[in-house]
Parts: structure tokens; sequence; C-alpha cells
């Protein structure tokens, strides 16, 4: 029992029940310490870019932009969020999202239209998550080599499909969705379906036995598996969601650039590390937050910005990222010893 | 004894852990030169204390004196400048590195300060090993290629390459074939010849007959006795100490028909090769069973082995007469098993998650529709499963690992109750856990039983079986040696039959 500064109202000698917390309190168990200063970095880098550029980032466009860019890899954030929760890690992100990208806008591929486009990047992420998954839970790899192979793999069969060419989309209605005209209210499409895989992301990891399973399996699978939970297969099903959330980031970012490219995705699993990591996620499993990470990913995207419209150079940003990655996770140390 | 002040002296040793004191005041001194002994049943604190003494543990409370001198180990290497080593019971050697770099780790003889000299350390090395009677083993070869033997050697020789003056040694024998039990004893003899000390700490009561100049005795976390002499004070009075208690256990009436039918619970045959032997054992619903044998006896790995967590090399569980897939710990719970490990916090608990979520995690299927979780039912679930047996605090929203040992043992008793299991298995149920809330923990498993669970409970702490269980098997080296039921036998009787026969004798 936590002590309350304030007594209870109704005095039947019992302390509260906690069974119904009151509606405030369950509003800030869920935006703990680390929530709340993350959504103070995230102000603090607004106030900076609205002040250095004040035109020019608070913007409409400049905005819209933003959140854009930020959706891609915030897609392949919430994947990368489960497996580390689980104890494990894919770094073939990015390979993926470049293999997906360039299958999905082969000549034959673009035939079949919006649908053939859509469903071949999903179908790539799933099968390359599903060879990750069998690998590490049935083939008991490791999954750091396990998906530096997939990584090593997907970039190389991209590079095979596109011989190195830029695939150009010629479907109108994919590329369609990248234009203004397709903005609802002034959000991109790009953006919606970075919110709904959010949400759905948020509700699996909190309302579902799935999410639960995860963060037992990461949390302790040895105790997972003696409880009675099949820990391979949750393994085998996490692997398949990153590679799901993969295969629709690469439909995004074939919307976004038009086109298909074997140099996609590039570095993404080191984005996608970075940004669970500064929200909060436990490298070693067991703990972590989808707001956390796609808070994370605001952050990271928010600096590139600022950054480039302040005319600093992309070396510049990488240090800068570096930087805040380190005093993130010494802030979090300091937070976890002391509660 | 001599006039000079004793090689070392501890006074009021004590130390806690959350939910439970390991020490409380242990006084221990040592002569240089002797074989000082350390009896105790398990969980009497002897680890703690060597802990301690190698500087891994800091003590609460109490004094540590050196040759007169007080002295604080702050860390392992603290311990090992005074000259104190110790060899546990888990050996730490790094089994990718030869037997030199092993003997060697961390202080190599250098050139120009960062430049191994690996001639030289394999001719000290050589000499070591040749010192200790093991000449044939070849400091060059990896240490992982060597017999559990021979490892130890390496880890003695890793202790004698410092200048040592104590040397505590944890279960030495326990992986020792009889004829290296005596090379064991014979290095102790050149050992304690030259000046230096021996802490020996054995279940073998022969061992310390033969080899020990004065014995120590713990029970819960106290010395019940201190430096009697090894060779003449008498077994009876011995085991009295390990045994007697100062808190008296209260243990729950024994139903007095003991259930008879249908078995819930029949084990045929089971056996693990290298673990145990071909084990048949039957449970009734309402009937508990305690399994009594000491650390090594294959009583955990029979456990775990029925409950699919370790796959069998012969036999057949069945539940309700139905065969069980053997290795299967999840067709082992859809049937209706249960299990409370050993350890608690590494393989029963979510350390980071609630009391609710642990209890609910292996129920989840019932408190949702298409994986969509009813958490309201959960928690109502969880919170009635855990008044039941009276878990503490009354709020299972509270995290898991802010309960005390008792507690969380009740956590996961929960858990199986929240599933509705009908068979039970209990390792080691009490580990951890208070004296004095111990009787609680028997009440609920008693309560539990009576309620029509089968309960297998595994022990070490012999009146603990005695006290609980209906049956009792007695199991020495994989093998029950003796099937009664419990109210036909005694402590001392059981503690024979687990002690006697081992290979020093």
């Amino acid at each position: 029992m936590t002590q309350h500064a304030s007594p209870p109202r109704d005095d039947t000698g019992k302390v509260p029940s906690t069974g119904q917390p009151p509606f405030w309190r369950g509003l800030f168990a869920h935006a703990d310490v680390r929530t709340l200063s993350l959504l103070g970095v995230l102000a603090a880098l607004i106030l900076v870019g609205g002040i250095t550029k004040p035109d020019e980032f608070l913007d409409t466009r400049n905005l819209q932009l933003v959140l854009t860019q930020a959706s891609v890899i915030g897609v392949v954030t919430v994947g990368m969020t489960f497996v580390i929760m689980s104890g494990g890690i894919d770094l073939s992100v990015g390979a993926i999202v470049a293999l997906a990208s360039v299958w999905a806008t082969t000549v034959a591929t673009q035939e079949y239209g919006f649908g053939g486009i859509l469903l071949t990047a999903v179908l790539v992420g799933l099968g390359c998550g599903l060879v990750n998954g069998l690998l590490i839970a049935y083939g008991g790899m490791v999954p750091f080599i396990a998906t530096l192979a997939m990584l090593a793999s997907a970039r190389g069969l991209a590079l095979q499909i596109t011989d190195g060419k830029t695939q150009i989309v010629t479907v109108d209605s994919v590329l369609d969705l990248g234009l203004r005209d397709a903005y609802v209210l002034g959000i991109p499409p790009l953006v919606m379906v970075f919110a709904v895989v959010t949400v759905i992301g948020w509700l699996v990891l909190n309302r579902t036995t799935f999410g639960r399973r995860t963060v037992a399996v990461g949390g302790n699978a040895e105790a997972a598996r003696l409880a009675g939970i099949d820990v391979r297969r949750q393994r085998l099903y996490l692997y398949l969601l990153s590679g799901l959330c993969c295969g629709i980031a690469a439909f995004l970012l074939i919307i976004l650039s038009g086109s298909g490219q074997n140099t996609n995705g590039n570095l993404y699993e080191l984005d996608a590390i970075a940004a669970a990591i500064i929200g909060g996620t436990l490298l070693t499993g067991g703990r972590g937050t989808i707001t956390g990470s796609v808070l994370g990913v605001l952050i990271f995207t928010t600096i590139t910005n600022i950054f480039a419209l302040n005319n600093l150079q992309s070396d510049v940003q990488q240090i800068a990222k570096g930087a805040i990655i380190v005093a993130a996770v010494l802030v979090q140390r300091r937070t976890a010893s002391t509660t | 004894m001599a006039p000079e002040p004793p090689l070392l002296t501890m006074s009021g040793i004590t130390k806690s852990f959350p939910g439970v004191r390991a020490l409380d005041g242990v006084d221990l001194d040592v002569q240089a030169g002797e074989v000082h002994c350390l009896l105790g049943q398990n969980g009497a604190g002897k680890s703690t204390l060597i802990k301690v003494l190698a500087g891994a543990h800091q003590p609460d409370d109490g004094v540590i004196s050196w040759r007169g001198e007080p002295v604080t180990l702050r860390s392992p290497i603290a311990a090992m400048r005074l000259g104190i080593a110790t060899i546990y019971q888990e050996l730490d050697l790094v089994e990718h590195l030869s037997v030199a770099e092993n003997v060697h780790l961390g202080h190599e003889p250098t050139a120009a300060g960062f430049v191994v000299r690996r001639r030289s350390a394999r001719a000290s090395t050589a000499r070591l090993l040749k010192r200790l009677g093991h000449a044939e083993i070849e400091p060059g070869r990896l240490v992982g290629e060597l017999s559990a033997a021979q490892q130890q050697i390496v880890s003695m020789a890793r202790a004698l390459s410092h200048d040592v003056r104590l040397i505590v040694m944890d279960e030495p024998s326990a992986a020792l074939d009889p004829d290296e039990v005596d090379n064991l004893f014979r290095i102790v003899g050149d050992l304690t010849a030259d000046g230096v000390a021996v802490v020996y700490i054995s279940h073998r009561l022969e061992e310390i007959r033969r080899i020990g100049d004065r014995v120590t005795v713990l029970k819960d976390g106290r010395a019940v006795a201190g430096g009697l002499p090894a060779k003449t004070t008498p077994t009876s009075e011995v085991v009295a100490l390990m045994t007697g208690r100062n808190v008296e256990y209260v243990f729950p009436d024994r139903r007095t028909a003991v259930p008879e039918g249908t078995p819930v619970l029949e084990v045929r045959g089971l056996a693990r090769d290298g673990e145990f032997e071909p084990l048949d054992l039957i449970v009734h619903p309402g009937e508990i069973v305690g399994l009594a044998g000491l650390v090594g006896s294959g009583r955990s790995e029979i456990l775990e082995t029925i409950y699919g967590a370790r796959k069998p090399s012969a036999g057949q569980v069945s539940v309700d007469g139905r065969p069980l897939k053997t290795g299967s710990v999840r067709a082992a719970v859809r049937a209706g098993l249960g299990l409370a490990p050993e350890e608690r916090k590494a393989q029963a608990l979510l350390m980071l998650e609630s009391v609710t979520r642990n209890v609910s995690v292996s129920s989840m299927s019932r408190f949702s529709r298409g994986g969509w979780l009813d958490r309201g039912a959960e928690r109502g679930a969880a919170r009635a499963a855990t008044r039941e047996l009276s878990l503490r605090p009354d709020n299972p929203a509270v995290p898991v690992r802010t309960l005390s040992g008792g507690n969380q043992q009740k956590a996961v008793l929960a858990r199986w109750l929240l599933r509705g299991c009908r068979v039970l298995l209990l390792d080691e149920p009490t580990r951890g856990v208070d004296v004095g809330a111990r009787a609680e923990l028997y009440a609920v498993i008693r309560r539990l039983a009576d309620e029509g669970l089968a309960v297998l409970l595994v022990s070490s702490e012999v009146p603990e079986v005695l006290g609980l269980a209906d049956r009792v098997l007695v199991l020495r080296e994989g093998r029950v040696v003796h099937t009664a039921p419990a109210r036909e036998l005694d402590e001392h009787r059981v503690l024979d039959l687990v002690m006697e026969g081992s290979p020093a004798t």
C-alpha cells in the first residue's frame, strides 16, 4: 500500500480498495515519470525549433513532413519494441524494408496494381520474419546472429532484384496517397497508418494475452515456460510481427518515395533500437512501452528536422543522437535505482 | 588451543536478505593448521557465512579479525590479499581457457608489465599440480575438457597460486569418487602440515570424523555449537544439534484416514540417466507424498521431469490414468499439474510484474476472448485466489518483488489454485521463507490437500517432510532407499538413511 497524502473520503475504517483506483491515479500510473520526461524533452525540442526557426519549423507543411518521416521508422519501431521486450533483437528490419520495397515494385508486381504492391510488401515482410522466427525459436539460434544473417541475405537479395537500379512506381493509386490531395484534415495518410499501428500495438501489448506472454517471456523465459506458456511459439510470432511491421513500413516508403530501392531502410535497425531504448524499453526484456518508443521516434525525427533547418550536417546529427542515447540510458538507470 | 590469537575470528556475524535472516550472530574461530568443519542442514547459513568470509557478501553486523586485527573484507580481492581462498561447489573456472591460464587468472606472471610469460605460468602451474598429486593434468589443456574432479584440482591450484593461509572448501567431495576423495584428504593433510587452515563444509559425517579437528554446527543462521572436537563428539549429539529446533515448527494435523482409491498421479519407471534411477510413485487426491534427500540426491530433477521440464530417458507419467506426453510442460499443465520450483525468483516469478499478473499468467485463456483480456475479471480472480491463501499485503496490484519470501511462495501457489490444478509439485516450498511464516505455509499446503489436491513435496528439511507428508520416500543419490508412512519415521532415522553409505566410508 502506498501512502496517500489525502485521507480517504469514505470512513469505513479500511484502506480504500485499489481494485478501482480513482481516475486521476490511473492517468498518472500510465503517464509515468519516464513518459512525462520524454514529453518534456519533445516539448523542449519544439521550443528550440520554434525559437531558432520560428517561420520554417512551425509551418504546417514542415510539421506534416516531420510526422511523415517519423511514420516509416515508427511502424518499424513498434514491431521492434515487441521483439526487444521479449528479450530478443531484430537487426534485419532495415534490410527487410529494403527487400519488401523492391520486391513490391518490380515491373511484374506493379502489374497487379495497388493490391499487388501492398500484398507483396506485407508477405515479404512476414516471410523474412518467419525465417527469423523459425531459426531463433526452433533452431535455437541467438537472435543477434539469426537476424544479422537475415540482414546480409535480404540486402543481397534486394540488390539482386534491382541490380542496383531505382524502380519507379507507376501505379497512380499508390502514388496518390503521397499527394497533398490525399490528406484528411491536414493529416497525411502515412501518419494515419502510423497512428493506427501505434494504437493497435499499444492495445496488443497492454490488453491481450499476446502482450502478456511477450512481457512474461522477456521478463523471465524460464518462469514463463514453467508457467505453461509456449515460449518458442511466442518467439516465432514476435519475429513474424516485426516482419509484418517492416512490410507495412516498406509500403509507406514506396508511397513516400514513389520508388523501390535496394538502399532503402539503411540503418533502420539502429534507429528503431535507439528509439525503443530512449523510450525506456529494457534491452534485456520484460519492460517497455509503445508510448515511450513512439516518443523516442518523434524525438529523433524532430532533432533531425531542426538540425536540417539550421543547416547542420548529418555528422552533427549523428553525434547528437549518440549523446541522447547515452543521456537517456543514464537517466533511466538513475530512476530505476531509486524506485 | 594455541596461545597466539586465532588465524581468523568471526564474531556476531549477521546478514539479512529481503524476507529472511540468513545469519543471526554467528561466531567462528579458526586456528592456523587446523581443519575446521562447518556442519548444518540446507539453509542453515553455511553458504552465506563462507561468502561473507570470501568477501562476496558484506555482513550487516559483526566483526572479522585476521591474526587478531579487525579487518573489513570489502571484496573477494581483499579477502584474497589477506590469504583467504574459497573453492566453491560450483567451480568458478573459465572453460575456454587453459589450466595454466585459469590458475593464474588475474595475476598472470608478466614481462614488461603486460606480456604474459606463458612458459613461466605453465611451469609454476605444473609445480602446483604436482604438489596436489595430479601431475598428469597438462597445464596447456582446456579446462572444459577435464573431469569434474580434475577441475576441482585446478581450482585448488588456483587457490594455492596465491600466498594462501586459509582455504574454504564447500562440499569438495560431492563430485568425487572414493579414491579421489582419498587424494583430497591427503592434500588437506599436506596443507595443514604447512600451517594452512582449512574450513571444510560437508554433509558427510564420516569425512568430518576422518579429517576434521573441530566442528562448528550451524542451524537457522546461528552457530548452535562452536569448536566441538570432530573425532570424539558422538554422532547422536551432532545430529541433535543439526536438527534440534530452537523454533518449534507447527504442523497442521494430518488426516486420520489415508486417502485410497484411484491415484491422480502415477509415475512408472521414470528415470533420467545420471540423475535418478527408475522411480515408481503414486499420489492420491488429498494425499501429501514427501521426497526426502540431500542436495544432489535427485529430488528436484525428479519433480522437474514429472512436470515435463526435463525429458526422461525412460518411464511414464500418468494423470487420471492418461499418460502424458513426456518432456512437455504444456501437456503437464493442461493435465492439471502445477510446479512451485525451488528457485522461486529464477524459475517461477516475473519479478518486474504485479502479483495479479504473476497469479494469472497460467490461466490467461480464462480471462480472455479471442486473445482480448478482461482485466476486471483477471483482477477479481487473482484477488480471490490470493485472499484464499491470505497473501499479504492484501493488494494484488503491488509488484511481486516487494513481497516477503513466504508471500511470494503464496503467489506461486495462487497461480495454480487459480488454474484449478489437481497435482501440486512443491520443490523446497519454504526455502527463503522466514521461520515464523512457515507454519502458515504448512497450513495452506495441508488445506489444499484436504480440499482434494494431490501434493508431491520435496524438501531437504527432514522435519518438514515428516511433519507435512502422509507418506515419505527417502532418496539417496538418485535412488529411493526407503518408503514408509511419515508417522513411522523420525528425523534421526531419515538422516541416517540419507547420510549413510556415502563414498568416503
